[in-house]
Formats: C-alpha cells, structure tokens, sequence
C-alpha cells in the first residue's frame, strides 16, 4: 500500500474519533500511572458508563509526564475541549461521570488543564500551567495524547511522514539532513547523530546492522520507558530511517527485561507495522528491506555500554571490550553496526517529518534540540519532562518542578546517575548542555535527574552510587573492579563514623586512577559522584570524618534517637512499637531509649503523635535523659491538641 | 522422561540452534520453572552445541538468572537512587522484618522470594514495590503489612 492511502485513512479515523457525537475518556496507563492505582480507576470508568447506559469510547494513552498528579484521566465531551484530571481515585471518577458527563459541571475544583480549541470556565489551558509552559515536546509530542497502540493514531499525527520523505531521498542525504540538524546521541556521551551514522555507512561490506539500545539502566532515570509506552513508533520510524540512511536490513531493540510493558507495546506496534508494509521487505513499496527483533536484557547494567551490549545480544556474558575497532567499523558478529538510544531515534522521526533547519532552532549552538528529564527526588512535581536544551537547572528545578516540598532547602540536583555527579546551589544559574555539565563534573547523561533536600547526605548518596557501580561492575578490568571497591570502603568507613582526614585525598587519587584506566564508560564515570561531592561539599565529609556528625541526619551509624524527658507524655505508643524492646517506661512515666538495645530504625520517632513531639533525632550530640523512667512532668497537652484540630 | 525434559523438548521446538538464542532460551526456562534446574541448563548447552561451563558463565553473569528454587510471589524492592533518597531502605527493612529474609532469600515456606533490583523507572512514584508484576507507588513503612497480605490470597 502506498503512503498516501495509509495517511488518508488514519486520518479519517482520526478525524471520527475527535468528532465522534460520544464522550472520549483517555486515562494514563503507563507503568507510572499503573502503579498510582489506573487499574481501578479503568474498572470503574467502565462500571459506570454501563451502569448508566453511557456509550463513550475509553482509551489508554501513555505518559503525558505528570507524575505527581497521576493517575490521570482526560474527558472530551462532543465541541468541547479536553479535560485533563489528576490525583483521580475511583471516587473522583464517580464524580466526574455524575457531574461532567451526565450534569455538564466539568467540576473546575478537580480539573489540571484543558487541552483544543475553545475554552472551559475556570479551568486553564493545559500546556500554560508552570509544568508545561517552558516544556518543547519533540520526542515526546504524541505521548499521553494518542493511542499507542493503534498506528492509525501515530500517522495520522504526521507519523512515517519523515519515512515516506526520506525514503525519496538518496541515503547520502538523509545523514546530510541530520547532520544539519546537530543532534547529539541521548544516550549520555553526546557523539554527534549524523557522524555515527556516515562512519557506519562508509564502512566496507554489505551486511550492516541496527540497534535501538533500551537498556535503560541508571536509577532515577525513566525517560526510555515513558517513550516506548507512549509513543512506540516515533522510536521504530526513526529506526527505518537510520537503516534506510546506513544501509542496514536488520535491527535490534535491545530492552530491560524489567520493563513488560514497554516490551509489549513494541510487540503491537511491530506487527501493525508488517500489516501495513512498514516492516519487512519492500517497505511502502520500495527498494528498502528491514526486520527488526526485539531482546530482553537479563539484568546487567554494564549492557548499555555498546561493546557489551552487542555481546549480550549475541548470547554472550555481557562485557565491554575495547575500542577501537568501534562498533561502527566492527560490531554484531563482526559486522559495521550503529548503535543509538531510544529518545535519539524518536527524535529522528521528528527531524525527517519537520526539517533539520526547525530542529535545529532549538538549544544552544553546540546542543541542539531538547532533552527529557526524568525529575525525581525531593521535589514538588515529580516527572517526565522535555525541555530546550541550554534551559538551566534553576528553571527545571522551580519553574517546571515547583521546588521543594515541605519548606526545604535544596541542597544537590543529581544528573548522569552513576556516571554523573551532585550539582549544588551555586551551580543552579548552569544552562543544560552537554559541555557545561561536564565542565562542573557532571554529565548529561540519559535524562536522570534527581533533586535532593536538605536531609540528603552527600557522603550517603556517593557511598550509595559507588555502591552500585561496585555491584554493576563486570570485573573485567582491574581499575574498575578493584578500584570502586576500595573506594566503597572508605566511604563505608566515613560514613560509619571510622574515617581519617587523610581518607578524601586517598579517594581522590583513587578516583582519578579508576576514570583514567578503566576500559569502558561504567568505570570511566563511576568515581563522578565521589569527585563532585568531594568538591561541592567537602566540610560535609569533614564533619562526618572529624565530629563524627551527620549534618544530614542520614548515616545511622552517626545518628541516636532521644526521648525528650520534657515533652514525653508517657503515652506508650512508641514503647509498643519499638521492635528492638530497646525503650522503658509506662503510662505517665518519661520513657527512655536503651542506646545499647537501639537499632536506630526510626519507628518511635514515626509512631510519636504530632502532638507531642517527643522524639528527636540527633548527631554528634546526645540529651540528658533520666536513668530510669521517672513521672511526667510535661503539661497535658490535650488542650493545646484540642484547639488544633 | 523427566518432566523437565519434557518441558524442555516443548521449549527448545521452537528455537533454532545459533548462539544468539541463548539468553532468550535461558529466560523461557525461568520463566516456566521459576529458576535454572541444572538439568535444564545441560539440555540448553546440548542442543546449542555450546559446554555446561558456558551456560553457566553466561547465568550466573546476569542478575535476572536464579540457579535454586524461588518462591511462589517475588517481592522486589527498588534500590534506585529517587527511592533510596525517598525512604527505600526503610521500605526494605520493614520487608525483610515481616517476611524474616535477606535480599535474595526465600522464605522457608517457598511463599515469598525478596529481591532487590537497580531501578523500576517508576521514580515518580519513588519508594516502590513490585509483587510480581505489579507495581505499588508510594510505599511506606505502615503500607508494607496490608500490601503483603493482601497479595497473599
């Protein structure tokens, strides 16, 4: 089947569903929305609409990237524009149908935004709240807002328009074309797109290959997994393209096991795709052939490291060697092979359908084009963002996420996961792009971002990466193997109270080493977290090594919890609940924590009412308790608690 | 013939003997047993004409791969960074408290097998937990109790 028919008929479909004399109800079912409880919330959509004889079409779209608010459910009635609603449980959705549906109240008090022409009283426009409003959504552009499921949807949105382009040109110019664009591998390194490809085209021999790498894997980071839920396609089209412009037949989707979903919307997306001649031989009737198989991580992290992960795919242990030859020249079986990220081939798809010259209009003059973030941490909107890119911290921090909850500070944004470092304060003026992450110590890494408050340890989360990074180690080289377990060391010994001052260089030096003579980028990266927090928050790790204080309260082995003999109302909650039996007392007695007996989990401080406050929780100090429960002394609160409620 | 060989001939059917099927292989056999049984991985390392040592270089390299027995429900704690910074190992402690194992343990009943894992890409959600497959959001300590029972069914 030629292009055009494809097009015309997903856009009549298109059309019949915007127009349809029905309400749509689109609800987020992405992994995220999954887990904030979607499920129930589809059960009771459509308990509802058949309990009251409503005919209404539901659809499960991915990930708009509101998080915070999920799960998420979007109601269009005919010649009205969409409504999106957060934080929906099935109560809320049983107002909603009562009220907006059947009523016509679109109930403003629960509504985010709307979403089309025309406009609702009382509720803004989605795309101009503070989450939205600095976001350019490219990779991004069809997620939450399309089936991902139904190709129809995607093509009717411009979809395998950038194909059907290419497709007529000679693939000499699509690389021209994407050269233009600047676009830089989203992966982390930021190896010019373009560049890889023509490397890989101009190798000698006809069989060459493709891969989407999939393998998501630094903690804190989701941005992969939000695009193939959301939008499958973007990704497979830019992978045709990158084939067609290589001369490559066949590819490789190279994805973490832990992500089914993701897995299974390729799996649909794959085969609507052969149906419509999009895949396989003779793609939309030309010379072009390309299959694509889909592999299944087994849980190494060291797999995204390209060298490993072609030894993975070909059913081996997974680990790096070294380069050159690169990929490029010599990859898969020995073969010229090109390797990129998911989020970069969803952007190839959008610079074929709309031009390197409006792609390029975006970002700095060395980083073009966006970036997703996936924002996490001690902030007040959790999400998936895409942003310009030469955006700085301070804006993806405040404006988009909203700061920090709870009245606190920001101490640390963590970018590059692992690979990457802790940005303080002082570096928040610092514009997104690849060069100057990487000249504060950090990298861009693949979109991970991670916000931590004041009650974040540094010394802890650099003791945590390196943690990791030991673990994810495949122990092939020995700066890497040998190196970040030493490290760990140490920072457990600083951590537990047992370091000496002379520790931090020794760290640094390691950390050094480790980057200089590992083999492949996990060792190479692994020693950032050390080297920037070291350098950002060195009196930190002076006061944890010489006052043997926690600033943060974090290291348990340098925190002791009291029971305050002045505000304990001697009402035996935590006394209960203690698992250690490591607190005295009775009932209007002042209780006491046996430090001994005390393995400092926290509970007496959670299960202490509001109220009284009784418990605190300090470093590098102790409070004078009795030796043995003695009577209450503090007033009855009870009025005081009376008044407040 | 045993069961598991039985089981085996079905899966192999439908595979071709090259290498790069090995670790999609692997995977099935888990995925039908619960773990790698070694005679498993003997029939896998014949009919790919590969040695036993190899199948169990390339299992015991990924952390997906178990080599004894699991439980019937897999409790998996994420140990990514937004979970840790948001109370993860608390999370985990309470865990390991309610069902008296380690990471990486099974309970003696064979009901639960904890495990910990790099990260879910549900960091918005951030602490989580996932029984099977189903991902709980927003885990706290006081959670974990209602959560475990009511998967216990």
């Amino acid at each position: 089947m030629i292009f055009d028919e494809l097009r015309t008929r997903a856009k009549a479909e298109w059309k019949t569903l915007k127009r349809s004399d029905r309400p749509r109800i689109l609800i987020g079912a992405a992994t995220c929305g999954q887990a904030a409880g979607a499920s129930t919330v589809l059960e009771t959509i459509s308990t509802e609409l058949a309990l009251h004889n409503i005919s209404a079409s539901i659809t499960q779209v991915g990930c708009i990237g509101l998080c915070y608010a999920e799960p998420l459910v979007t109601i269009a009635k005919p010649n009205q524009p969409a409504i999106f609603y957060g934080n929906v449980t099935p109560k809320i959705t049983l107002r909603l149908i009562e009220d907006y549906i059947l009523n016509d109240n679109p109930r403003p008090d629960l509504a985010l935004g709307t979403i089309g022409d025309g406009e609702v009283k009382d509720i803004p426009k989605l795309f101009e709240l503070p989450m939205l409003k600095s976001q350019i959504r490219i990779a991004l552009r069809n997620s939450g807002l399309i089936d991902p499921e139904n190709i129809n949807h995607y093509i009717a949105n411009d979809g395998y328009h950038g194909l059907a382009k290419a497709l007529k040109m000679t693939p000499e110019e699509v690389i021209q074309e994407v050269k233009r664009s600047g676009l830089r591998g989203r992966g982390g390194a930021g190896f010019p797109a373009g560049l890889k490809w023509e490397l890989c085209r101009k190798s000698p021999g006809e069989t060459k290959y493709l891969i989407c790498n999939a393998d998501e894997g630094d903690p804190g980071a989701f941005m992969d997994r939000s695009l193939l839920e959301g939008d499958p396609h973007a990704v497979l089209e830019g992978m045709l393209i990158g084939a067609y412009a290589i001369g490559a037949s066949e590819g490789y989707i190279y994805i973490r096991a832990e992500y089914p979903l993701a897995i299974k919307r390729l799996k649909v997306a794959l085969a609507q795709m052969a149906e419509y001649g999009l895949l396989g031989d003779n793609i939309l009737g030309s010379n072009f052939s390309f299959h694509i198989k889909i592999k299944q991580g087994a849980g190494a992290f060291v797999c995204g490291e390209e060298t490993a992960l072609i030894a993975s795919i070909e059913g081996r242990r997974g680990m790096p060697r070294p380069r050159p030859p690169f990929p490029a020249q010599a990859g898969l079986w020995g073969k010229p092979t090109n390797i990129n990220n998911v989020e970069t081939w969803g952007n190839v798809s959008a610079i074929l359908q709309r031009g390197a010259h409006w792609y390029s209009s975006y970002g700095t003059e060395k980083s073009k084009g966006t970036k997703t973030f996936a924002l996490a941490g001690q902030i007040e909107r959790t999400g998936l963002i895409e942003v310009p890119m030469g955006i700085t911290l301070k804006e993806i921090i405040y404006d988009i996420g909203g700061g920090i909850p709870n009245g606190k500070r920001f101490k640390a944004a963590q970018t590059g996961g692992p690979s990457g470092g802790c940005l303080p304060a002082s570096q928040l003026k610092l514009p997104v792009d690849y060069e100057s992450l990487a000249e504060a110590g950090s990298i861009m890494g693949s979109g991970g971002m991670v916000v931590m408050d004041e009650d974040s340890c540094m010394v802890d989360i650099a003791r945590y990466f390196l943690s990791f990074t030991r673990v994810e180690s495949c122990g092939k080289c020995v700066p890497c193997r040998l190196g970040t377990k030493q490290m760990l060391a140490i920072l457990e010994n600083i951590c537990n109270g047992k370091g000496r001052l002379e520790d931090i260089d020794l760290l640094l030096e390691l950390g050094k080493s480790v980057k200089a003579g590992s083999l492949c980028g996990l060792g190479q990266t692994a020693p950032n977290p050390v080297l920037t927090t070291t350098r950002y928050f060195r009196e930190e790790y002076e006061e944890h090594i010489r006052d043997r204080r926690c600033p943060a309260l974090t290291c348990t082995e340098l925190i002791s919890y009291y029971i305050l003999p002045n505000k304990c109302q001697g009402c035996v909650i935590c006394l209960r609940e203690c698992p250690s039996e490591a607190i005295s007392g009775g009932k209007r007695l002042v209780h006491i924590i046996d430090q001994d007996k005390c393995t400092k989990c926290g509970i007496c401080l959670d299960v202490c009412p509001a109220k009284f406050s009784a418990v605190a929780k300090v470093s590098g100090e102790t409070v004078a308790t009795p030796s043995e429960p003695v009577p209450v002394t503090a007033p009855k609160s009870r009025d005081k608690a009376a008044s407040n409620e | 013939m045993t069961n598991i060989k039985k089981q085996l001939d079905d899966i192999l059917s439908r595979y071709s003997k090259d290498r790069e099927n090995l670790i999609p292989l692997l995977q099935e056999v888990q995925e039908r047993f619960g773990y790698l049984p070694e005679e498993a991985m003997e029939l896998v390392a014949d009919f790919l004409k590969l040695s036993n040592s190899t199948i169990y270089a390339v299992s015991t390299f990924y952390a997906q791969f178990k080599l004894t027995p699991t439980g019937k429900r897999l409790v998996k704690i994420c140990r990514g960074t937004a979970c840790h910074v948001r109370g993860g190992a608390q999370v985990l402690r309470e865990v390991e408290k309610q069902l008296d194992i380690k990471p990486g343990e099974t309970t003696k009943d064979l009901e639960y097998t904890l495990e910990m894992i790099a990260c879910f890409g549900s960091c918005a959600l951030a602490p989580v937990m996932v029984i099977d497959n189903t991902v709980y959001g927003r885990i706290t300590t006081t959670k974990v109790g209602p959560t475990l029972a009511d998967n216990k069914k």
